[in-house]
């Protein structure tokens, strides 16, 4: 009998609907993993079974059990744990009290903390963790160490049902792969696992069953064991997929140099030697932590070199805040657009006017600039935090473009964007190096960073670990960011 | 293309209008009631004889809506207006023949900068501002009580109190101008780039940082020109009400009250400055309202008090949902 | 083996109290203050540690100190109460006028007294959740709703509280007043509470942020209302020593000494973050020490009562700049 059987479930917010009839079954020991692009529901079946949204049609069963959660409370009393994409921890609290959060175990109406901290070091040491301790403060913990204490927090609960939402999202490599093992150990323990991700990799490698979703319905559930990358390609996407990127830059398009950097250094970088180009795309690929958005960060004066000389056009510049970048003419897409990149509740207007008004530059024809990036949106007038993420990103880099930037740099220029408009922010991207701007790309997607640069700078422990021709191969990239210990 | 302009400016008229749609229906259901009790109100005399009485509020909520959406409070506008009223009184008290337009100078400069200082202690020593403006509400009350024992002496002459009371043109108070005069600027202000930066700032400070907006100047601004506000409040009601130590007590409260009831969001990003300046006109009708139902004075503050909540609770409704789907099943749960 | 092995790693990376530790600041200024204190005083041939100030100081403490623990509560929770200096002053109506100079009512004063505040926590913990409305506006309103009543029903002191109840305000045991027990004995329930019950971890989950404690199944509103109510009961506990201490009921008992913002005051002098999620009763307490301590001195040397009010002020904005730029530098470490 399946662990747990979800029928017909249908969830809408304000009338759209973003999850319509879906199915959806798991059987104890089992990771079934759940993919589909951005938007088709996958969070918010998610969220469902966790019992933060209550659905608006369909049933639930647990072991042939029909159940209800009103409340994250019920879910978990049934034996449902989640792992969300953003971490859940308390920063100010230790990890035994992260880990027994809503749930701490009591003694004469006190807490019983020697439980409570007993039972922890016994969960961590299971996973053989040892590098922190039931008592040490979540703030004190790298990201990596907190997602442990994260999955010891669903142990905890003695989970029957585990949701995993996007796990490795902020993972390092070798991280990764213990989180695979632990995965394994879970599921050889009897878990149902529910693994979403949008790393197709990752879900080949672990997976049993793969649901796909695409616009909120449910497209089809194959065995991994039957099936490839193709035939999950295409059902999330409902087409071939196509590796289209525009095309690169002849030698005849990349001019002068716009922006160089001579043994650039801060706390987090070192070495730093590189050169910006007019016409030209640059890649730079790294693990997460290799200094990547650090670098970003430098040259925009927002955590800026401390040693080195950097050059814009020529003229010596060392931005030691965003402002002083900016009227150099530097750019900078964050990699978070929700936290740094847009005032949500602005309009698209202003907040495509942002930079303009900060910098007090006059007579931007904002419709033209929208234009430009093909903004899909029903007027400029509404607020941003309507658009689909794509046309969010579209917003950001039209706020840049005001300024005429000729340095553009963009931290993940499409994450959390659907395939249409990744498609249109490419086209862009090139578009605009054509224009003459010196343009730099960071990406943790290597097929979009191996498909749009025009050579690849590849990062490591704070430095530029080497470079890399037009067309790299993904081995040639791993080989240089992980040094030259890869593992496949 | 008239035609166009026409379209968009009506639409910015709906955009306002729903931005603060509530205060606006209740300004309206208070204006209706009011006529309803005294059918004489609406005399151009009287009509403006309320705007008069409500003018000095008006400014307040309009110096502290700046600093709300910048995602801020100024507690210290009342203690400010008891040092203008007190400062205006003992400078005429020193120098009796000073000319009133030095003196309103003085105290529009002095309330600038108490409000620059709060400005810096948020800006620069990153204090959070209810503690900023408190601890400058304490300085700012303990000094003017220090400074004349809890009994200010002296009087305003009449040129100055004509501010207050007097007529500029006609039966058209001064106060009413001034009150003019400042929505007017900060409706403006509100529309310039400044005013839309300041909107963003409040909303996503971040994302404003990186974009190259000075922020520590915006908050330096919006601090400098709620205390200047607060001078013309003080300048004002001196005129209205003559010299007292009491003048402005719990000023901070309404204005901050005012400035919710026209919808703007405490943390910032969002809300209308005319929607506050309503907030602030709704809150002098409905105690002209009680007034004419013979409520006690005390008892004013008890509706004023339902009301601010029921308000607030009803902006925060979102019906549209609420009409969509029963209770139980909102995400909120717990319910 | 592992045990061990967590255990050292535990110690190795441990919140090591230092003297950054917002208590130990605290702490460290009550006992700067204090010395520059007893200095100036004794400089100007007075005697400042002298056991009359120092039980003068505890007395002066009490009421403050209740009400800043409970506005504690409410503030941990990323909360905020205004509504306590006017449910102050009903309280110690309430009391006087229910007791009415009789022995045999203070019992069932001091319950009606209790009941009433924690109604009013109720309703204050219901609008903000509930309703969805604004701390800050919420309690605002409940406080303007309550003065309302005040001043429509008193315009003086009303009632009278029988000699026996007078001894709560102003008795001592050995040296200590019995009123500093009540206080010692908030403190420690209320540390109990916060630090060995699951609403105190639930208080801190959901100040330090609602959402992630919402989803680790806390039952959020719950946890907030019952902060508002241990807010208001202590505001209680305060108007009932402060109607023994006056013998009567009085409409200014909790204005007039605004123990609504200066009882914010002393929380976060004491470093408790106004957003909520961290800090606790012991800072608190010192916070509450510190403002006494300099109210003594300024009376010792005869300072203008009102002067007392500038330097408040400059204290509270200095110190909780000092915390700011401490959480800064820490920030950067990270």
């Amino acid at each position: 009998m399946a662990l747990l059987t979800m029928t017909g479930i249908s969830k809408s917010f304000f009338g759209v609907p973003v999850l319509a009839d879906v199915d959806l079954s798991l059987a104890a020991g089992e990771v079934h993993a759940v993919v589909g692009e951005n938007g088709a529901g996958k969070s918010t079946l998610m969220k469902v079974l966790a019992g933060v949204h209550a659905p608006d049609a369909g049933t639930i069963e647990i072991d042939g059990h029909p159940v209800t959660f009103g409340h994250p409370s019920r879910a978990q009393a049934a034996g449902v744990a989640t792992i969300y994409q953003e971490l859940t921890l308390l920063p100010e609290r230790t990890v035994a009290e992260n880990i027994f959060l809503g749930r701490e175990p009591t003694r004469h109406g006190l807490i019983h903390r020697a439980a409570m901290d007993g039972r922890t070091a016994e969960l961590l040491g299971e996973l053989a963790e040892d590098s922190f301790g039931p008592r040490t403060p979540v703030r004190t913990l790298s990201v990596a160490q907190q997602q442990v204490v994260e999955i010891v927090k669903s142990l905890a609960t003695d989970a029957r049902i585990l949701i995993m939402d996007e796990p490795t999202a902020a993972l390092a490599d070798h991280e990764v792969e213990l989180l695979y093992a632990l995965v394994r150990r879970l599921a050889e323990r009897g878990l149902g696992i529910l693994y979403v991700s949008h790393r197709l990799r990752e879900v080949f490698d672990l997976s049993q069953q793969i649901t796909v979703l695409k616009d909120g319905r449910l497209v089809t559930t194959l065995r991994t064991a039957d099936t490839d990358v193709d035939q999950v390609v295409r059902a999330m996407v409902g087409r071939e997929l196509s590796a289209y990127y525009p095309d690169r830059a002849t030698p005849g398009e990349v001019g002068r140099p716009r922006l160089s950097v001579n043994g650039g250094r801060n706390a987090k970088l070192s070495g730093i030697d590189l050169e910006l180009r007019a016409g030209e795309v640059v890649g730079v690929a790294g693990l997460q932590g290799s200094g990547r958005t650090s670098l970003a960060r430098a040259m925009f004066g927002a955590g800026p070199f401390t040693a080195g000389e950097m050059r814009v056009d020529g003229a010596p510049l060392r931005p030691t805040a965003p402002r002083q970048a900016i009227h150099a003419g530097i750019a900078l897409v964050t990699e978070d657009r929700k936290a740094e990149g847009l005032a949500l509740r602005q309009t698209v207007r202003d907040n495509a006017l942002l930079v303009a008004r900060a910098t007090r530059r006059k007579g931007i024809a904002v419709g033209d600039v929208l234009e430009r990036v093909r903004l899909r949106a029903r007027g400029h007038d509404q607020p941003v935090r309507y658009l689909s993420g794509g046309n969010q990103q579209k917003v950001v880099i039209a706020k840049w473009l005001g300024m005429r930037p000729k340095v553009l740099i963009f931290d993940e220029p499409t994450r959390g964007v659907d395939v249409g408009a990744k498609a249109a922010i490419h086209d862009l991207v090139r578009e605009l190096a054509r224009d003459g701007m010196a343009v730099l790309i960071i990406s943790s997607e290597l097929p979009e960073l191996i498909g749009m640069s025009d050579r690849v700078l590849i990062m490591r422990e704070g430095s530029i670990a080497g470079e890399l021709p037009a067309g790299p191969s993904e081995e040639d990239i791993m080989r240089l960011a992980t040094g030259g210990r890869t593992n496949d | 293309m008239t035609a166009l302009a026409v379209d968009i400016r009506r639409e910015g008229l709906r955009r306002a209008l729903q931005a603060g749609a509530p205060v606006y229906l209740l300004l309206a259901a208070l204006l209706v009631a009011i006529a309803v009790a005294d059918p004489g109100f609406f005399e151009p005399d009287r009509l403006l004889a309320f705007a008069k009485r409500s003018a000095p509020l008006v400014i307040l909520a309009a110096g502290q809506y700046l600093v709300i959406v910048s995602g801020g409070y100024d507690l210290s506008v009342g203690s400010l207006v008891t040092v203008g009223v007190v400062v205006a009184a003992e400078t005429f008290n020193e120098f009796p023949g000073a000319p009133w337009p030095a003196v309103v100078a003085l105290l529009l400069a002095g309330g600038a900068l108490v409000g620059l200082a709060n400005g810096l202690i948020v800006a620069v020593l990153r204090v959070p501002s209810f503690i900023a403006t408190l601890g400058m509400m304490l300085i700012l009350e303990g000094a003017v009580f220090y400074w004349t024992q809890g009994s200010p002496h002296g009087s305003l002459p009449e040129d100055f109190r004509a501010l207050g009371r007097g007529n500029a043109v006609g039966s058209l108070p001064w106060a009413v101008v001034i009150c003019l005069a400042v929505g007017t600027a900060t409706v403006l202000l509100m529309r310039a780039a400044f005013g839309r930066t300041l909107l963003a700032t409040g909303d996503n400070e971040r994302a404003a940082a990186l974009a190259g907006v000075r922020v520590a100047r915006i908050r330096l601004a919006v601090f400098t020109l709620s205390g200047l506000a607060a001078a013309i409040a003080a300048v004002l009601v001196g005129g209205f009400s003559g010299i007292s130590a009491q003048a402005g007590r719990g000023d901070e409260f309404e204005a901050i009250t005012a400035v919710v009831l026209g919808g703007a969001a405490l943390g910032g990003g969002a809300g209308s400055v005319v929607a506050a300046m309503a907030g602030a006109f709704s809150l002098q009708a409905l105690f002209t309202l009680l007034n004419l139902h013979g409520v006690s004075g005390a008892l004013e503050s008890t509706v004023q008090g339902l009301i601010v909540i029921a308000a607030v609770w009803l902006g925060a409704v979102n019906w549209s949902r609420v009409r969509r789907r029963p209770a139980t099943t909102t995400p909120r749960g717990e319910a | 083996m592992t045990e061990v092995a967590v255990r050292t790693a535990d110690r190795r990376q441990a919140r090591v109290p230092g003297l950054t530790d917002p208590v130990v600041m605290v702490y460290l200024a009550l006992a700067g203050v204090t010395a520059l204190g007893f200095i100036t005083v004794e400089a100007r041939g007075g005697d400042f540690l002298t056991l009359t100030n120092v039980v003068g100081i505890l007395h002066n403490s009490v009421v403050l100190g209740l009400v800043a623990l409970g506005q504690t509560a409410a503030i941990l929770t990323g909360s905020l109460d205004l509504s306590v200096a006017y449910l102050i002053s009903i309280c110690t109506l309430v009391a006087a006028e229910t007791m009415n100079g009789q022995d045999s009512r203070v019992l069932p004063a001091m319950l009606v007294v209790l009941g009433m505040s924690a109604t009013v926590g109720l309703i204050n913990g219901i609008v903000i959740t509930k309703l969805q409305v604004n701390a800050f506006i919420a309690t605002l309103g409940v406080a303007f709703i309550l003065r309302g009543y005040i001043e429509d029903n008193y315009t003086g002191p009303a009632g009278k509280v029988p000699v026996s109840f007078q001894h709560l305000g102003y008795d001592r045991i050995g040296p200590i007043p019995v009123s500093a027990f009540v206080l010692a004995g908030a403190t420690v329930a209320l540390w109990l509470v916060l630090r060995r019950t699951r609403l105190g971890y639930h208080m801190y989950a959901v100040g330090g942020d609602e959402q992630i404690a919402r989803l680790s199944g806390v039952r959020t509103h719950r946890v907030k209302i019952a902060a508002h109510v241990l807010c208001s009961l202590s505001a209680g506990v305060a108007g009932l020593i402060l109607a023994s201490r006056l013998g009567a009921g009085a409409p200014w008992a909790g204005t007039e000494a605004r123990y609504d913002l200066e009882s914010i005051a002393a929380v976060v002098l004491g470093g408790t973050v106004l957003a909520g999620g961290r800090g606790g009763v012991a800072g608190t307490l010192g916070g509450v020490l510190i403002l006494a301590v300099l109210d003594s001195v300024f009376n010792q040397l005869g300072v203008d009562p009102f002067f007392k009010n500038v330097v408040r002020g400059a204290v509270i904005i200095a110190a909780v700049a000092l915390y700011a730029r401490r959480g800064q530098r820490a920030g950067d470490n990270t």
